[in-house]
């Protein structure tokens, strides 16, 4: 067992916050019933777990004395793109008609692409 | 006990792999597929991350970066597919 650096020990606990983090976003990602809310939980829950995780290892490669560029990139880039790849997801979702579920309680999209002429999906309000 | 938060951390992400696969094998609509490859390359790179420290040893950044890039570029071209049913659009000249 290597030594007990207390700044080594919070990056690693930084690291199992984010693993925490994407535990959870994945149960979300069985549970939840559309595509809408599962993307809710996925996007945000990852984002924000694989974040945690990657600053952590950065925090610990600056203790251990590398400081990574190509890992800062790679933290920019994930921050960056990740919400950007979910929106376009769930947009095309929208504009392929997959259906909300049943619970859903108010679609204020489906007003404003009636007003532009582009077909919408029926919601089946319970 | 860093080793022991760093294998029980990598536990949790496999078992979230595990999840996203099971969406992706599962889910109902084409759009819940994509959603599930896209956080699917996420947990991935927060694997490698954890392996990168485990083994303390800085050759995996270029596979994190690597995997970031070709997971973004994948996930926006499915879903232009499913939306427009193309993936680059041409400007028809007349």
């Amino acid at each position: 067992m290597s030594e007990n650096n207390p700044i080594e020990l919070i990056a690693v606990l930084l690291i199992f916050f984010g693993a925490i983090f994407c535990f959870l976003s994945s149960l979300g990602l069985i549970r939840l019933p559309d595509v809408y809310t599962r993307s809710h939980a996925a996007s945000k829950g990852s984002t924000m777990g694989v974040l945690f995780t990657l600053v952590g290892t950065f925090v610990f490669f600056i203790i251990e004395g590398t400081f990574s560029i190509r890992l800062f990139l790679g933290i920019f880039f994930v921050f960056l793109t990740s919400p950007v790849a979910s929106h376009v997801v769930v947009r095309s979702a929208y504009r392929s008609k997959v259906k909300l579920a049943d619970v859903t309680v108010q679609d204020d999209l489906k007003a404003e692409m009636e007003e532009e002429g582009i077909e919408t999906i029926e919601v089946h309000h319970k | 006990m860093i080793d022991n938060l760093l294998v029980g951390s990598l536990i949790l992400l496999v078992l979230s792999i595990f999840a996203t696969v099971f969406r992706l094998v599962k889910g109902p609509s084409a759009p819940d597929r994509i959603q599930a490859l896209d956080c699917l390359g996420i947990n991935l790179i927060a694997g490698v991350a954890i392996f990168s420290v485990l083994l303390r040893n800085t050759g995996f950044f270029e596979v994190i970066l690597l995997i970031g890039i070709l997971s973004f570029i994948g996930t926006i071209a499915f879903a232009r597919y499913i939306e427009r049913g193309v993936v680059i659009e041409r400007k028809q000249s007349d």
